[in-house]
């Protein structure tokens, strides 16, 4: 088990959510689209340029910038 | 005794379909989030049992981060004080987990809700079952399976209206998400399923190695298409009828009348070589209705289509994502590109859906650039016709100068407004395929929209034209402007009219110049100045109410002084 950031997951690989790092309006707005500790959730792509990742968390997909992104760890 | 229906949930879970379905009100839904911005009211029954429902902008939760939230959150408080109302709480079925955070919030306030367990055929298909009998038990509320598209659902939706309950859930709301995830566990099973052919091209869309390139295709088809079917109403319908059937009418009224009287200039206009000119004769009649309806109707048309089929696959988000970077050029992200495609059809939706952006400087900044850099398509429509004869030649420059100008203004407004802009963070809907009747009833409302709203304006705008004219207004104010004009944008002094009309309609603005027989580069020079130089009446209106009025005098002095220098750096370059 490795922890490491989404921004440095590779599209299609799959990891739990371990922390959030930000403020507590960062987690809560994170959180109200299903990103929080303990859920699944798989890089489905990121763009060139530090561009958005997409990740899919169940059955939504979300786009989360990379300065975002970046404060999210997983575990995969 | 209830008064009112709240119909509060998630954004993109169908709120403004059942909306529809339970009221007969037609309002734009989309499949996209945020596309409800501003709430919207309809009712159901009539006399003394009459109610009122409301269609809610989405919310994730009652902590509103964004001003269409705020919109939402505020009308569930209101609602709740008044004690008369009830809240339906539309669901995704297919995302009960994220869903349910709501509800829960929902069911701490003291409002009776019910639950419509939307979006159920397509939880059904992905292989999602829900035990609604146990979910009702649980959360102590009504629930009831729906598809909006379809109706499915709706009739027992509104039969158990009046059951709906406070819900007896309780819970700490630190412990909320464990909640959520508890009743989850409790109430769904999963069928788990291969990734289907669909999503897998679905998913294509999004790598920006193949994303990028057909995002390419996809927005050329789109102006393919659009001129296509623009052009072939336009030469197989409204110019036969115009020629061929209004015409000689026309001609009738004209000789009863009798040219020359001011009546005549009017209702008729001149005549050119004793025949009407649909472009040039400038009565009510003639050009008044030929310029809506005639070149600009085939337009609005083809582009509504277009735009609502973008809209009902759901391309549009993706579209933000690989977008981003390049709106991070003008200080926004991606999902801006929402409003710049709306502002494309006419600049009054553009600027409402700003709401979906989540900081004052990011909305200043989007309605702005759509004021000064994107034309409405009544205004292309008019624009591509004036120019159209000279090919690209005519026809590139202007949007050249466009793109580049929204480009360098944008960078220059992100450099100088001050706020925050935040990163892109948004829900990415399914692909879905568009539902027909969903799809014709939302082109034929905007089709609507404009055959109401801006037919009479166009119309208004011709008889000033011709009493502003008789009254040598217009030679008046040219005198007075003429400087700028003449040298600084190199344009004579009759097209001040054309300016000056502008603020009424862009459309009949950029008729104006057909009679004035200017050259190419004058056309071309007055076609750009008359997009960014100022907002038409009712663009201006719903600016003022966006932006306040210290923010709308900045935007216009950006306007207007952007406007004089890419004039004047057009005449100097071309």
């Amino acid at each position: 088990m490795t922890e490491l950031r989404l921004t440095d997951m590779q599209a299609g690989q799959t990891g739990k959510v371990t922390r959030v790092h930000g403020g507590h309006g960062f987690r809560r707005r994170l959180e109200a689209l299903g990103m929080r500790p303990g859920m699944k959730v798989t890089k489905v792509s990121g763009q060139i340029m530090r561009g958005p990742i997409v990740v899919k968390i169940g059955n939504t997909q979300i786009a989360i910038g990379f300065g975002m992104a970046y404060r999210v760890f997983v575990e995969v | 005794m209830i008064k009112k229906i709240l119909l509060i949930g998630n954004p993109n879970v169908g709120k403004s379909v059942i909306f529809s379905r339970l009221t007969g009100v037609r309002v734009i839904a989309s499949n996209y989030p945020g596309t409800t911005v501003e709430f919207c009211r309809g009712c159901i029954g009539s006399g003394a049992e009459k109610i009122d429902v409301v269609d809610v902008p989405g919310t994730y939760s009652l902590d509103p981060t964004s001003p269409a939230e705020k919109v939402a959150v505020a009308m569930l408080d209101r609602a709740v004080e008044a004690k008369d109302s009830i809240a339906v709480n539309v669901l995704d079925a297919t995302n009960l987990e994220r869903n349910l955070n709501l509800t829960l919030q929902l069911l701490k306030k003291d409002i009776p809700v019910i639950v419509a367990l939307n979006l159920w055929d397509e939880a059904k298909h992905i292989g999602i079952t829900i035990d609604v009998n146990t979910l009702e038990k649980t959360l102590g509320v009504p629930i009831v399976a729906t598809v909006a598209i379809t109706g499915e659902g709706i009739k027992e939706l509104v039969n158990r209206l009046g059951d709906a309950a406070k819900g007896e859930y309780s819970y700490d709301n630190d412990e909320r998400w464990h909640e959520v995830g508890r009743i989850v566990d409790r109430v769904q099973s999963i069928k788990h399923k291969h990734h289907t052919v669909g999503e897998r091209l679905g998913d294509l869309t999004i790598h920006p190695w193949t994303g990028i390139p057909i995002a390419f295709v996809i927005l050329f088809l789109l102006f393919f298409v659009i001129r296509f079917i623009g052009e072939g109403l336009i030469a197989y319908i409204t110019e036969p009828f115009f020629g061929n059937i209004w015409a000689p009418l026309i001609m009738q009224v004209s000789r009863v009348i009798g040219p020359g009287n001011l009546l005549h200039k009017i209702i008729i206009g001149e005549l050119i070589d004793g025949a009407i000119d649909f472009q040039q004769s400038f009565g009510i009649l003639t050009t008044g209705l030929y310029v809506p309806i005639g070149a600009v109707l085939p337009y609005i048309f083809a582009f509504y289509l277009v735009l609502s089929i973008l809209e009902d696959t759901g391309y549009l988000p993706r579209l933000a994502v690989l977008l981003d970077n390049t709106l991070h050029i003008i200080g926004l992200h991606g999902m801006a590109i929402v409003p710049m495609f709306l502002a494309a059809g006419c600049n009054v939706p553009g600027v409402l859906a700003t709401r979906i952006l989540e900081t004052k400087r990011e909305r200043f900044i989007a309605a702005t650039l759509m004021s000064i850099s994107i034309p409405c398509v009544a205004q292309t429509a008019m624009i591509t016709g004036l120019l159209g004869k000279y090919g690209a030649r005519g026809l590139f420059p202007v949007f050249a100068t466009l793109i580049v100008v929204w480009l360098v203004a944008g960078n220059i407004l992100r450099l100088l407004v001050k706020g925050e802009s935040p990163e892109i963070f948004t829900e990415i809907p399914p692909y879905r395929l568009p539902h027909l009747m969903t799809l014709i009833k939302k082109v034929w409302m905007r089709i609507h929209w404009f055959l109401h709203e801006a037919v009479p304006f166009v119309l208004l705008g011709v008889f000033a034209v011709n009493i502003l004219y008789a009254l040598g207004v217009i030679t008046w104010l040219g005198n007075i402007t003429g400087p700028i004009t003449t040298r600084l944008l190199g344009l004579p002094l009759k097209a001040v009219g054309a300016l000056l009309i502008g603020f009424f309609r862009k459309d009949i603005a950029v008729g104006m110049l057909a009679p004035l027989g200017l050259t190419l580069k004058q056309l071309i020079i007055a076609s750009v100045v008359l997009t960014m130089y100022f907002p038409c009446i009712a663009t201006f209106v719903v600016l003022l109410k966006e932006l306040g009025i210290v923010d709308m005098f900045k935007a216009a002095f950006v306007m207007i002084s952007s406007a004089l220098i890419v004039g004047g750096l057009l005449n100097v370059i071309l």
